[in-house]
């Protein structure tokens, strides 16, 4: 049984119509990623699936208990609400120390516990978010633009970060971004949204689908090409004949 | 002991204060002041029609709150923002309230009494009143403690742990209206925010975590309606007002102390 499957979702805020005709499931321990340029419907797409948004049309099942790990791309105004890191920790549900330690030493977090939410960096709260996220014991990681804000060494970290707690927790993770060249090579699966899911596959159908060029043109544009540059440029070049193999395939 | 009024009063306002301290936080983390105003105003509408067809007071009162509450919250987010909206049932329940109270006839009523409200003429039914209301309040917000965090935080992270944001709202409009059904008769419709929003605003500065602030709002609404008792019998000032005087008091001494502490 897949964790969540939405049927035929349309959704609409007020008279405007965001999603429609969406059909979509994730299973256990898989990796997909929605893409999409802005006001494509990515965000409303993650709020209809972990139920805060309810369809217009359509149906969103979730798999009984289930128990999701949400990272908002920001959590709103948190001056008038005083709450230090740990107690916002363990609002997750997990108030045992002993194994919210761990987890606070993984995300590098351990040093912010008694500071005020308020107060954190971009990428702290990015960390704390996911750190809350994680300690729901979650079947599935929703990430919302979990990388907005972050530059590019704090999101290439933030994301061997949730390979790494993936690996060890074993959930699904769906991840909701708008800077993919990062994240595709993780994920099973990409989804390319504009409105309706234009097109969908492993990470290398996607990028060579007619849609997706459509969409975000050819290749990712300077400034990303050089960031893969950087870090492996080699398997980048095997990455692409990989790419083309599997495609074939 | 219950038969000295001074006795009565300071439990009434007690028992006030109790709930007033964690409603009131929430009314201050999530910006629900003006909400609050608009439930209070009605609170003389609840008047209005509880004379006029012989029902009890706080019945007519929590009635008329808890109609305007969820009329409120029915109609925000369409094509009026909340507080255009709060503004017209405010001041809309509060004219059709004087309005309601002109027709009673040959009673004269004491408007006074329900605006600024009358603590020193509390009575022992009055006093179980407002303690089961403070304690059913408390009791509610301590039930739902940690979903209220969480949908005032963020309502979609409150929807990952299947909280529906609306249904707390919904509880914490009702909550408001149950203080304000109670608490008319200590501080009166016009000064029930003030008890609401004063010390919890005193509050937040001295804490760290929300369970602190709630503590804290407690003890400066107790101070200041222990301190305004104190001033209305030595002083002979209205009651209701002194409480809230010492509750501004307070306010302004712990931004003193805030500014010290942070130089």
């Amino acid at each position: 049984m897949s964790l969540i499957t939405a049927t035929d979702v349309e959704v609409r805020h007020g008279r405007t119509l965001v999603l429609t005709d969406v059909n979509f499931s994730i299973e256990k321990g898989e990796i997909v990623t929605i893409v999409g340029p802005n006001g494509s419907g990515k965000t409303s797409f993650a709020r209809v699936l972990i139920g805060a948004l309810g369809p217009s049309r359509g149906t969103v099942k979730r798999a009984a208990k289930l128990r999701v790990g949400y990272v908002p791309q920001k959590l709103g105004d948190t001056s008038l609400i005083p709450m230090t890191v740990l107690r916002f920790l363990k609002l997750s549900g997990q108030t045992d120390l002993h194994k919210i330690q761990p987890v606070m030493d993984q995300l590098g977090i351990g040093d912010l516990r008694d500071r005020q939410i308020d107060n954190l960096s971009g990428g702290e709260m990015q960390r704390v978010l996911l750190g809350q996220a994680l300690l729901c014991d979650p079947d599935i990681l929703v990430l919302d633009e979990a990388t907005q804000g972050l530059d590019q060494p704090a999101t290439a970290a933030f994301y061997r970060l949730i390979e790494q707690v993936r690996q060890s927790l074993r959930c699904a993770v769906l991840m909701i971004s708008h800077d993919l060249h990062v994240v595709m090579s993780a994920s099973d699966r990409v989804i390319c949204l504009n409105g309706h899911i234009c097109c969908e596959g492993t990470p290398t159908v996607v990028s060579a689908a007619p849609e997706y060029r459509a969409l975000f043109g050819e290749g990712t544009g300077g400034a990303l090409a050089l960031y893969r540059h950087e870090h492996d440029h080699h398997h980048d070049h095997d990455h692409h004949s990989h790419a083309e193999h599997d495609h074939a395939g | 002991m219950l038969d000295d009024f001074m006795v009565r009063a300071a439990l009434a306002a007690t028992g006030v204060a109790l709930a007033a301290g964690p409603l009131g936080c929430f009314v201050v983390w999530r910006r629900m002041a003006y909400f609050g105003d608009a439930i209070s105003h009605a609170a003389i509408l609840g008047v209005a029609l509880s004379l006029l067809f012989t029902i009890s007071v706080p019945a007519g009162v929590l009635l008329a709150a808890v109609t305007v509450a969820l009329l409120v919250s029915r109609m925000s987010g369409r094509s009026l923002a909340a507080d255009t909206l709060l503004g017209v049932a405010a001041h809309g329940s509060l004219a059709l309230g004087l309005v309601a109270l002109s027709f009673l006839p040959g009673v004269r009523v004491d408007l006074m009494g329900y605006l600024f409200g009358d603590v020193l003429a509390v009575g022992k039914t009055d006093l179980l009143l407002i303690w089961s209301g403070a304690l059913a309040i408390c009791a509610g917000i301590g039930w739902r403690w940690k979903n209220l965090i969480l949908a005032t935080l963020n309502p979609d992270l409150a929807a990952s742990h299947n909280i529906d944001h609306r249904r707390e709202r919904v509880l914490l409009m009702l909550a408001i209206a149950l203080l304000v059904a109670v608490a008319i008769k200590v501080v009166g419709a016009l000064l029930i925010t003030a008890l609401l929003i004063i010390p919890a605003a005193t509050a937040r500065g001295f804490a760290r975590i929300p369970e602190a602030m709630v503590l804290l709002a407690v003890l400066a609404g107790w101070l200041a309606s222990i301190g305004g008792l104190g001033l209305s019998l030595y002083a002979d000032t209205p009651a209701g007002a002194s409480i809230v005087t010492g509750a501004v008091v307070l306010f302004l001494l712990g931004s003193l102390a805030q500014k010290a502490l942070h130089r």
